[in-house]
């Protein structure tokens, strides 16, 4: 599982998670009852505001609900619970749900478990130009059935690193509009790919002003670092409050099945630090330092890269985004990284941008062009 | 127009509106019995003093937040394991089982019912209790099991139906799935004597049937850890391979953190790897590994020779509290000058307890007095203090003389 790592290759608690943990660990008026079964209040709405913005209109005009979930998987699943049992029809597993191709494994399982059994894929990753296949992934939309589920991540796409710009998020969403698609966002890396969390959201919140009624799944394992606490959230955007009203109390009967009701202790830590001011800035802070390393790895990868004269083009691993990056290695490569080199990256070419450090960047390098000059 | 405008209202949770009800009240003298949270002597909730030391042992460990195992802590699940089953387990000691930490006892009993789906081949059927929890059923339905029932509680004497039961379960078809409360039946708080479950799991062993317990309450019934266990390490013994959930939501008083495990008994040990793999192909899209900070407590708990026996006090200490109110309830009746067979309210065990009360008369409690329970006339005595005990006692003999 991927986890953010430090220049020293060492896991990093946010020093204002530290600080709001010691602050819960002090209240002693703090006990542990239950949360409410779609979570703690202060969590669910700081959550939302963080996904879709202060001055969302979808929050302004109380049409929107949020479950808290265990991480972001748990978002997918009540999400995607919720959709099989009320989504284009009643119990109706056959709509189809496309996930992109690459995408992150889970995904296909999380729909298959929920019970749709018509799980397509959409053409995403161009091997052959290292990018975003935007005219493979729009004619699926074109050529998918009305009402069917697409699941997008919001930025950071994994397990490619590479994004639709803004312009290509339009065509998208005006594809999706006028073919009734249904938007299943997963965020789980706001704040985290770029340092910007509105940067990171501006897809979501873009399809939001659209007017697109849309599920965003949001995980805070990574841009808080809390991993193991299972800090998830379902933001459900619809057309009024009555609507999510009714989807609300009805995931309610979902959370109440699978886990009751959700752990408190990451909910609370999050909750705390995103209302007060000053902690929240302190955590903006945080979430920059660990996206600014990660864009600092990327450079420095691609800088040496150019300077050894590796053949080919690495322009793509600065523009890709995020923890991953799909290096453009190929299987024997890849084989060769692992067994001469020592460096484990997925078969794919995918690497963990968050392994490089400082001290093992000009090794890396090195690796890679020799993979690429010895292997064919 | 919405993609949810068909979408009904769910229906609203009767144990949530009692609490609104209450909530909304202004009578000094209400009170909530409807709560499914241990309340100490002063109706506050209660943190345990070796939660609140484990809690202090973990802020200073420092450690890091990395993913947890998808079947989580690795230390919280042995413990778990042990806790249940005894030291002395031989199918502890052996390894022929796989425990998997779930999200507290809800969290562990779907993942059982989504394994007993995939796995158990034989029979869509569970046998429930009548009655039982209420969220049972919608857990197994929602795993995608048939839910039946048999016959257990008697409300004729407010206790159990041990005939009727035996009657059911010996007809129950072969290789179905038979869901056991291990302790404090919830909600009636009547459990079988150990006669009556050395009975019960002879006819269960002869109808080859699958059980699957839900321990929520061990230590909290009777005070003794051992002794709540003793149905589920009886049945294990006469050679059941039982399926388990636990929760520590109660015993520990840990509610919030959704500590909880998910146990199957196996043949061997190999078949305990086979089982855990296909376990946490389960959990991983579900939720993919589950939260630290409750498993962790707990296992520091379980593991800490002095911390585990200062809970093994605390744990006692709650439930001699409610065993006390359950006595002053009924000392208070025959005070009150009820003519009444209260003997019930002390013969059942555990939080709850079913009153024997009408819809009616419990009616009459919430108009006249303000006092909370559901229809069905369950009140959880964890509601109930030395404080308020008269008063409850005087409105039960008003609406019941």
């Amino acid at each position: 599982l991927a986890a953010y790592r430090t220049d020293e290759g060492q896991p990093w608690v946010l020093p204002v998670v530290k600080k709001v943990e010691q602050m819960i660990a002090n209240d002693k008026s703090l006990n542990h009852e239950y949360l409410p079964i779609l979570g703690l209040p202060e969590f669910r709405a700081n959550a939302s505001r963080i996904a879709l913005g202060d001055d969302s209109p979808a929050i302004k005009e109380n049409r929107i609900g949020s479950v808290q979930s265990l991480g972001g998987t748990g978002a997918l699943r009540i999400g995607a619970e919720f959709l099989r049992r009320w989504y284009n029809g009643n119990n109706n597993t056959a709509t189809p749900v496309y996930i992109s191709t690459p995408s992150w494994e889970n995904h296909n399982s999380v729909f298959v478990d929920a019970g749709f059994k018509d799980i397509r894929t959409y053409h995403y990753w161009d091997a052959a130009k290292r990018g975003l296949d935007l005219q493979g992934l729009l004619g699926d939309m074109e050529k998918a059935p009305e009402f069917s589920i697409f699941i997008l991540h919001a930025c950071a796409h994994n397990p490619t690193g590479t994004d639709p710009t803004p312009d290509q998020w339009k065509q998208i969403a005006a594809v999706m509009k006028r073919r009734f698609l249904f938007p299943f966002f997963d965020s789980a890396y706001q704040g985290f790919a770029s340092g910007s969390l509105d940067k990171d959201a501006w897809a979501v919140r873009y399809f939001v002003s659209e007017g697109f009624e849309l599920f965003c799944a949001q995980s805070f394992s990574k841009n808080f670092g809390l991993y193991n606490e299972r800090v998830g959230n379902l933001t459900v955007v619809g057309k009024d409050a009555d609507n999510v009203q009714r989807v609300l109390s009805q995931m309610e009967k979902i959370v109440r099945t699978t886990w009751s009701n959700p752990p408190s202790q990451g909910a609370r830590i999050v909750a705390t630090t995103l209302s007060c001011p000053q902690l929240f800035a302190e955590w903006y802070d945080n979430v920059k330092t660990m996206a600014d390393r990660v864009l600092l790895m990327r450079s420095e990868l691609r800088s040496r890269l150019e300077s050894l004269g590796t053949p080919g083009t690495w322009n793509h691993i600065t523009e890709q985004i995020g923890m991953f990056s799909f290096t453009g290695l190929n299987p024997k490569q890849v084989e060769y990284m692992i067994k001469e080199k020592h460096i484990y990256l997925m078969a794919s070419g995918r690497i963990n941008m968050c392994g490089l450090t400082t001290k093992n960047l000009d090794y890396v390098a090195k690796s890679i062009h020799e993979a690429i000059t010895k292997i064919q | 127009s919405s993609w949810w405008s068909h979408v009904e209202m769910g229906p609203p949770d009767p144990i949530l509106g009692v609490t609104e009800a209450f909530k909304r009240d202004t009578n000094s003298k209400k009170m909530n019995l409807g709560v499914g949270a241990y309340r100490d002597d002063n109706g506050k909730p209660y943190v345990l003093n070796c939660v609140r030391k484990a809690e202090a042992m973990i802020a200073s460990q420092k450690m890091d937040k990395e993913y947890l195992p998808i079947a989580g802590l690795a230390d919280f699940t042995r413990a778990s394991a042990q806790l249940a089953l005894g030291e002395n387990s031989e199918a502890f000691k052996s390894g022929r089982y796989v425990t998997v930490q779930g999200i507290s006892g809800t969290g562990s009993l779907r993942i059982g019912a989504n394994f007993l789906q995939r796995f158990f081949k034989p029979s869509r059927d569970v046998y429930i209790p009548k009655p039982s929890w209420g969220n049972h059923t919608p857990i197994f339905r929602d795993a995608g099991l048939q839910l039946q029932a048999y016959r257990y509680y008697d409300p004729k004497t407010c206790s159990l139906d041990f005939s009727g039961a035996m009657d059911d379960i010996s007809k129950i078809p072969e290789k179905s799935i038979i869901l056991l409360h291990a302790c404090a039946h919830n909600p009636t708080g009547v459990d079988p004597r150990q006669e009556q479950w050395k009975e019960l799991a002879a006819v269960v062993k002869k109808r080859n049937l699958l059980v699957y317990f839900d321990m929520a309450y061990q230590g909290f019934a009777s005070g003794d850890i051992n002794r709540d266990a003793w149905a589920v390490r009886h049945f294990i013994e006469q050679g059941i391979n039982i399926v388990l959930s636990q929760s520590y939501a109660k015993n520990m008083g840990l509610y919030g953190e959704r500590a909880g495990a998910f146990t199957v008994i196996c043949s061997d040990a190999e078949e305990a790897k086979r089982v855990e793999s296909q376990l946490k192909i389960l959990i991983r899209p579900m939720y993919s590994n589950p939260p630290l900070n409750g498993a962790r407590i707990a296992s520091i708990i379980l593991n800490t020779p002095d911390l585990r026996k200062e809970w093994l006090v605390e744990v006692k200490g709650m439930a001699d509290r409610i065993i006390s109110m359950r006595t002053q309830l009924v000392s208070n009746l025959k005070k009150e000058g009820s003519s009444h067979n209260w003997q019930h309210i002390t013969d059942q065990i555990g939080m709850f307890c079913f009153t024997g009360l009408k819809p009616e008369q419990v009616e009459r409690l919430i108009k006249e007095f303000s006092i909370y329970m559901t229809k069905d006339g369950r009140i959880s005595v964890a509601g109930v203090t030395s404080g308020n005990v008269g008063y409850l006692a005087h409105a039960i003999h008003q609406v019941t003389k």
